[in-house]
C-alpha cells in the first residue's frame, strides 16, 4: 500500500497536467491575441489583399498579382476553388475583398443576396469551348465528326454540376449532335477531368475550354474552335466584397485586371479579351 | 515552396491530434462507462462526420463558425476577429472530422477492458479517477493508440471541411492535401507527384513508428 500512494499521486498530477496542456491550446486558438502563435492569419491587413478566385485563373492571375504588388506594394493572397464552394465562403462571412468566378451564376447569386458592390462588377474575360483529342489522335477534324461510328467516347463536363458541360450541351444541340451521340459521352465532374482523359488517352476527343486546352501544351490537339454563336457567351465576371475593408487596393487589383496589359496576360494563358 | 503545405500540415495536425486524443478520450470513457438519456443520441451525432460528405461537414462548420455564423457572429462582434481562413479553422476542420474516429475506438477498447480488475480497484479504496489511470487506460491502450493512429491519419488527408472553413491560401492555409488538389486541378503535374509522395512518406512513417510503439508498449 504505502508503494502505491505515490504513484497515484503523480498519476493524479499528470491528470492536471494533460488537462492544463488542452486548456491552454484552446485559448492559444480561440484568443485573438495569440494567433502569432502560427503563421500570420485573420483579416487581411493594410497591405494585403484576399482573392477568392476560380482555379482556372490561377497562372493568370498569379502574374497579374506580381505585376501589381511591384506597382501598388500591396500583397495579395488567392484563395483558389471552385466557384459555387468560393460564393458559400463569401455567404459566411470569409474574410474576402475580391471574387473572381468562373460562372456568372455565383456572382448573380451573390449580387442578388447583397454580398458584392454592385458597381464594382464587371466581365474581365472571355472563353471559348474547343474540341480537343490526344497528341496522336486522327480521324476527328470537326464536331460533325464525333457522329462518326469508328468515335465511341467523347469526355464532357457534366451539363448538371459544371458550367463547361452546360455549354458543350447546348453547342451539341444546336450542331443537331445530340441526341445522335448521347451514348458516347463520358461525363467528367470538372473540366480539367475531360482534359486529364484525353491526355491519358482514355477518350477519342473532348471538350474543354480554350484555356485548359492551352495549359495542356502540345500534349492534346485542339482541332476546333466551338462557333461563338453556338452556346451562351462564357463570361467571367469579377467584384468587391461588401465587407472588405480594402476597398481602394481591391480597386486597384480590378483596374490592372481589365485594363490591356492585364488583358494582354489573361490572353497569353488562353483566355479572349472582353469585346 | 513543396515545403510550406507540409509544414502547414503538421502543425495543424500535431495541434489537432492532441485536442483529439483528450477530447477524444474523454468521450469514449463517458459512452463507455455512462449510464444516462439519450447517449446513444449523443453517440450518433459524434459519429455524424464520418457518414456526412467532409463538404457537407465544412458547410455546416461555416453556418456555424463563419463571420455571419451562430457562434461565428458574436465573437466576430465582439473581437473583430474571424476563424475563417486561418491555420485555427483548419485545426477546427481536422478535429471535427478525425474526431469520431478517436470516440468510436475509445469506446470499444474501454468497454472491452474486463470490469472485474475495476471493481478490485475500487473495492481496494482506489477513486475512479486513480481507477481509470492505472487499471482501465493501461488495458485499453492498444484500442486507444489505434483511434490515435486512425484519427491522425484522417486528421493529415482532411480536404473537404479545411477548404469550406479555412480556404486555400498558399502558406497561411494551404495544407498538403489542399496543395495536391490545386496542382491537379491547374495542371502542375509534377507538384502534384511530389507532394503526394511526400504526404505518402509521412502518413506511412508515422503510421509505422506509431505501430513499432505500440509493440514497445504491449511487450513490458
Amino acid at each position: 500500500m504505502k508503494r502505491e500512494l505515490p504513484r497515484l499521486d503523480v498519476h493524479a498530477n499528470s491528470v492536471w497536467l494533460v488537462f492544463g496542456t488542452i486548456a491552454t491550446l484552446i485559448l492559444v486558438l480561440i484568443v485573438p491575441g495569440c494567433r502569432s502563435a502560427g503563421p500570420p492569419s485573420g483579416p487581411s491587413s493594410s497591405n494585403e489583399l484576399t482573392v477568392s478566385a476560380a482555379v482556372s485563373l490561377k497562372d493568370a492571375f498569379n502574374e497579374l498579382a506580381n505585376i501589381n504588388e511591384k506597382r501598388t506594394g500591396t500583397k495579395i493572397h488567392f484563395n483558389y476553388g471552385a466557384s459555387g464552394a468560393l460564393q458559400k465562403q463569401i455567404e459566411t462571412g470569409a474574410p474576402v475583398d475580391v471574387f473572381a468566378s468562373a460562372g456568372a451564376k455565383q456572382m448573380d447569386d451573390l449580387a442578388t443576396k447583397g454580398f458584392i458592390i454592385p458597381s464594382s462588377r464587371g466581365d474581365f474575360a472571355r472563353n471559348a469551348l474547343v474540341l480537343i483529342v490526344p497528341a496522336n489522335g486522327v480521324g476527328i477534324s470537326s464536331f460533325i465528326d464525333l457522329a462518326n461510328p469508328a468515335v465511341t467516347k467523347v469526355a464532357v463536363g457534366n451539363p448538371k454540376t459544371v458550367p463547361a458541360g452546360q455549354y458543350t450541351e447546348q453547342t451539341l444541340n444546336r450542331l443537331k449532335l445530340l441526341p445522335g451521340i448521347q451514348t458516347k459521352l463520358i461525363r467528367a465532374e470538372d473540366v480539367r477531368q475531360v482534359l486529364d482523359y484525353v491526355l491519358r488517352d482514355e477518350v477519342e476527343a473532348g471538350v474543354v475550354y480554350s484555356s485548359d486546352a492551352m495549359s495542356a501544351g502540345d500534349r492534346v490537339k485542339v482541332i476546333t474552335r466551338a462557333p461563338d454563336d453556338s452556346h451562351d457567351p462564357i463570361l467571367y465576371p469579377i467584384a468587391i466584397v461588401k465587407e472588405s475593408k480594402q476597398q481602394d487596393a481591391a480597386r486597384k487589383f480590378i483596374e490592372l485586371v481589365v485594363s490591356p496589359e492585364g488583358q494582354s496576360v489573361l490572353a497569353r494563358h488562353g483566355f479572349l479579351a472582353i469585346k | 515552396m513543396i515545403w510550406e503545405p507540409l509544414k502547414l500540415s503538421l502543425l495543424v495536425v500535431s495541434v489537432a491530434i492532441v485536442i483529439i486524443a483528450t477530447v477524444g478520450l474523454a468521450l469514449g470513457l463517458l459512452l463507455a462507462k455512462g449510464r444516462f438519456h439519450g447517449q446513444e443520441l449523443l453517440a450518433s451525432f459524434l459519429t455524424l462526420p464520418l457518414v456526412l460528405p467532409p463538404t457537407v461537414s465544412g458547410y455546416y462548420l461555416i453556418v456555424l463558425l463563419g463571420r455571419h455564423g451562430l457562434i461565428g457572429e458574436p465573437i466576430y462582434n465582439l473581437t473583430g476577429w474571424t476563424v475563417a481562413f486561418t491555420w485555427q479553422a483548419a485545426v477546427i476542420a481536422a478535429v471535427v472530422l478525425a474526431l469520431p474516429l478517436m470516440v468510436l475506438s475509445a469506446r470499444a477498447a474501454i468497454e472491452s477492458v474486463n470490469p472485474q480488475f475495476e471493481i478490485a480497484s475500487y473495492t481496494l479504496g482506489k477513486s475512479w479517477l486513480a481507477t481509470f489511470f492505472l487499471i482501465t487506460l493501461p488495458l485499453a491502450r492498444r484500442g486507444i493508440l489505434a483511434g490515435i493512429v486512425l484519427s491522425f491519419t484522417r486528421a493529415l488527408g482532411e480536404f473537404g471541411a479545411t477548404f469550406m472553413l479555412a480556404g486555400n491560401i498558399m502558406g497561411k492555409t494551404q495544407t498538403m492535401p489542399l496543395a495536391i488538389y490545386e496542382a491537379v486541378i491547374s495542371g502542375e503535374d509534377k507538384r502534384a507527384q511530389g507532394l503526394a509522395l511526400i504526404l505518402t512518406g509521412v502518413s506511412v512513417a508515422a503510421v509505422y513508428f506509431t505501430n513499432k510503439l505500440s509493440k514497445g508498449m504491449i511487450r513490458y
